[in-house]
């Protein structure tokens, strides 16, 4: 029996703007009614009074790592990660081996997802063959195959000419291309923020200068093609600015921030904890206002994680040895209720937008919202409820979390894809 | 003393005043004919060397050797590190053989941090990466406060790559909080970002930074750093950061001139003021012996019941 019957909620609309307190009846896996005082017959209920009903969240920026990194983590434990994070939705990145930038590779993360994943997955395909910034990958065949966007994350596409016939190229595709912003001669060897902390500890520094110097050509670079752009974790004042700047300009431009840039400062680093190592790196408290103030004004249309899993060997090494990335799918939520919306950042309601029909309208899914006769995606968000973040208890095979030991207020409780319960928090529900 | 000797930015004045007093009797023990006390008898020292050293390898060696512990010093080529045993599984194993101390010189920051949380023997931070090297800004402060008699007002001049430089940085943080004024100089290119916040002064140029200081401590710069751009030649690189007598004669008259080793002659000091009366390069040497006999000795839980 496919039915539901959500009872008793606030159910928060992203598009209106609105949070409305009513019942949400899901049949069929679509939203079937939503209004006060549902009646329904021969269904299951179940008691959500208190809570946030919301669009499931969309993680649009996450490493799934398979095929070819199963070690760190497979789609089915990325999955239940995002499912346990209160996810109902994820964007891989294509940096698997071999690299998705050929329809094979997005098939089979596409059928992996159908018969492993817990929640939705949508695949991004690489800009160029084997993202090494030197041919375009087979742009149409990617997004025939089910790729929702372009990227070649975690190996910034250097070259400023192919970078151009890349965007040209995408605009025609329909695909927006989604830019790790680093210009890589100047990131060269860094393992973290270059300033004050990065002198201090003596680790080698990447300056603000070498994302700011690239997410002002992209920027540039799709004022002139026309290409929708997307940057990804965005991580500096500066880059803050040049995107609000290009917005008001009128560049298709967009831009994202993640829950460990707006939370945390290069003085993580001290103590020399791997787990605090991320491209791009931590910054500083000045670049930390500068992204909540970008997300306050809409500067910053979406949230996102830049989940990336290591094993705890690889990440056990001295710290400029350890690989970059954290995982975040698991404190996403609770990152966004305790450090924006609970100081007033972002009403309930705008953090949402960024988890939901923002990045829907950025990958052009239809996804993030509850009007009726829509897949039934919701995540319902306690926002009372508090947990103390413990890496040993994540769904997801990552370890490396900064986190570990805050305690985080506003979790998810209940996750729905396509109307089936993929997490339930049970009895704190 | 706590369990190791990483760094000097978390030390206080007396914690430092602590082990430049204990020195002092070292160093007395070895200027003796025969160099021995049984004082570490039966403790076991290891050596484990990442990066080529001659100096501070040897130096640790002798200090050891002399309190009658036993060392055993290893050095990255030789060791299972060429296998790819990680950091961790090293000093792991080594612990187990019953290594007491630890002394681990090591390429990448923060490596000493992680083998002190990792096992239980006493680590000693011999220089990781460009972060810091606490026995040789030691072995400065004592040289420093047996020539002069003090450390408390005295000017410190610091000369060179700071940006790579683990004992520009150990320097900082010793002379500081002994109550001394650190000054420094180099390439626009070699001073690292933030630097002032340490406390020390940044100067424009090498006369500014030598004005009446009562100590210069000279850089080694290494010469691969042209090669990434960092500065345009030995030449112009002499020509602006090099200390010669004409350059010495603005220092406090008799001022202290230190270098850490080894010397580029020539290139950032002029052989002349290398080999000259103000020069300390050997006494340096001489007092980091008994300055790590020292620190092997508090660390070992000597002195516990003062």
């Amino acid at each position: 029996m496919n039915r539901l019957l959500l009872k008793g909620g606030r159910v928060i609309d992203p598009l209106a703007g609105e949070i409305i307190a009513a019942d949400v009846f899901i049949t069929d896996g679509k939203i079937a009614a939503v209004g006060r005082e549902l009646t329904v017959e021969e269904t299951v209920v179940l008691d959500v009074s208190g809570k946030l009903v919301a669009p499931g969240l969309i993680d649009m920026h996450v490493h799934l790592r398979e095929p070819g990194y199963e070690a760190k983590e497979t789609i089915a434990t990325g999955t239940a990660a995002a499912a346990r994070g209160g996810f109902t939705s994820v964007a891989c990145m294509p940096n698997t081996d071999p690299v998705a930038d050929n329809p094979a590779v997005i098939g089979y993360i596409r059928a992996k997802a159908q018969t492993e994943g817990m929640v939705n997955v949508f695949p991004v395909g690489a800009i160029t063959r084997e993202s090494k910034g030197e041919q375009l990958a087979e742009m149409a065949a990617l997004k025939e195959a089910g790729a929702v966007a372009l990227s070649d994350d975690g190996r910034p596409v250097a070259g400023a000419a192919i970078m151009r016939r890349a965007m040209q190229y995408a605009k025609m595709t329909g695909l927006t291309i989604i830019s790790h912003c680093e210009e890589p001669s100047l990131a060269a060897g860094g393992a973290m923020h270059e300033g004050y902390m990065s002198t201090v500890l003596g680790l080698p520094g990447i300056p603000a200068a070498a994302e700011e110097v690239m997410v002002a050509r992209d920027i540039i670079l799709a004022e002139a093609t026309g290409c929708p752009l997307h940057i990804a974790h965005v991580s500096t004042a500066g880059s803050v600015r040049l995107i609000r700047e290009a917005k008001n300009r009128g560049v298709p431009v967009t831009a994202e921030a993640t829950p460990h840039h707006f939370t945390l400062t290069d003085e993580a680093v001290a103590g020399y904890d791997t787990a605090t190592k991320v491209n791009p790196p931590l910054r500083t408290a000045e670049d930390v206002a500068a992204l909540r103030a970008g997300l306050a004004d809409g500067t910053i249309d979406v949230i996102a994680t830049d989940h990336a899993p290591h094993t705890p060997e690889e990440k056990d090494v001295e710290y400029a040895k350890a690989p970059c990335g954290m995982v975040g799918l698991e404190t996403a939520l609770g990152l966004v209720w305790t450090e924006l919306v609970a100081p007033g950042v972002l009403s309930p309601v705008e953090a949402v937008r960024r988890l939901t029909v923002n990045p829907a309208r950025v990958l052009g899914i239809a996804r993030g919202t509850l009007e009726i006769g829509v897949t039934a995606d919701i995540t319902v968000i306690d926002p009372e409820l508090e947990a103390v973040v413990d890496p040993d208890r994540f769904a997801g095979k990552g370890r490396n979390n900064p986190f570990a030991g805050r305690t985080l207020r506003g979790l998810a409780v209940l996750t729905i894809v396509a109307g089936r319960v993929v997490y339930d928090a049970g009895p704190t529900r | 003393m706590k369990k190791d000797l990483l760094g000097l930015q978390q030390m206080t004045a007396p914690e430092i005043a602590r082990i430049l007093d204990t020195a002092v009797p070292m160093k007395e023990i070895t200027g003796r004919q025969i160099k021995k006390v049984p004082t570490l008898r039966g403790r076991t020292v290891v050596n484990v060397f990442y990066e080529p050293s001659t100096r501070t390898r040897t130096s640790f060696e002798l200090a050891a050797k002399y309190l009658s512990a036993d060392t055993v010093s290893i050095s990255a080529s030789a060791s299972s590190v060429v296998k790819g045993e990680s950091l961790k599984d090293t000093a792991r194993t080594i612990c187990a053989m019953g290594a007491d101390v630890v002394v681990l010189r090591h390429p990448m920051a923060g490596a000493a941090e992680m083998l002190a949380r990792t096992v239980p023997a006493a680590v000693i931070n011999a220089g990781d990466g460009a972060h810091e090297h606490p026995s040789q800004a030691l072995l400065d402060l004592f040289t420093v406060r047996e020539k002069t008699g003090r450390l408390d007002g005295l000017t410190v001049a610091v000369i060179g790559d700071i940006l790579h430089s683990r004992v520009a940085r150990s320097d900082i943080w010793g002379f500081t909080t002994m109550g001394a004024t650190v000054r420094l100089c180099g390439p626009a290119t070699m001073i690292p970002p933030g630097i002032e916040a340490t406390g020390a002064a940044v100067c424009r140029n090498m006369e500014q930074a030598l004005d009446g200081a009562d100590v210069v401590i000279m850089l080694r710069i290494q010469l691969e750093r042209q090669q990434q751009g960092l500065f345009p030649g030995v030449r112009e690189y002499a020509r602006l950061f090099g200390l010669d007598e004409k350059r010495l004669a603005l220092a406090r008259p008799g001022a202290l001139v230190m270098h850490p080793g080894p010397v580029n002659r020539g290139v950032e000091i002029s052989p002349a003021v290398a080999d000259g009366v103000q020069s300390m390069i050997n006494e340096q040497v001489t007092n980091g012996v008994a300055v790590r006999m020292a620190i092997l000795y508090l660390l070992s839980g000597g002195g516990k019941n003062e």
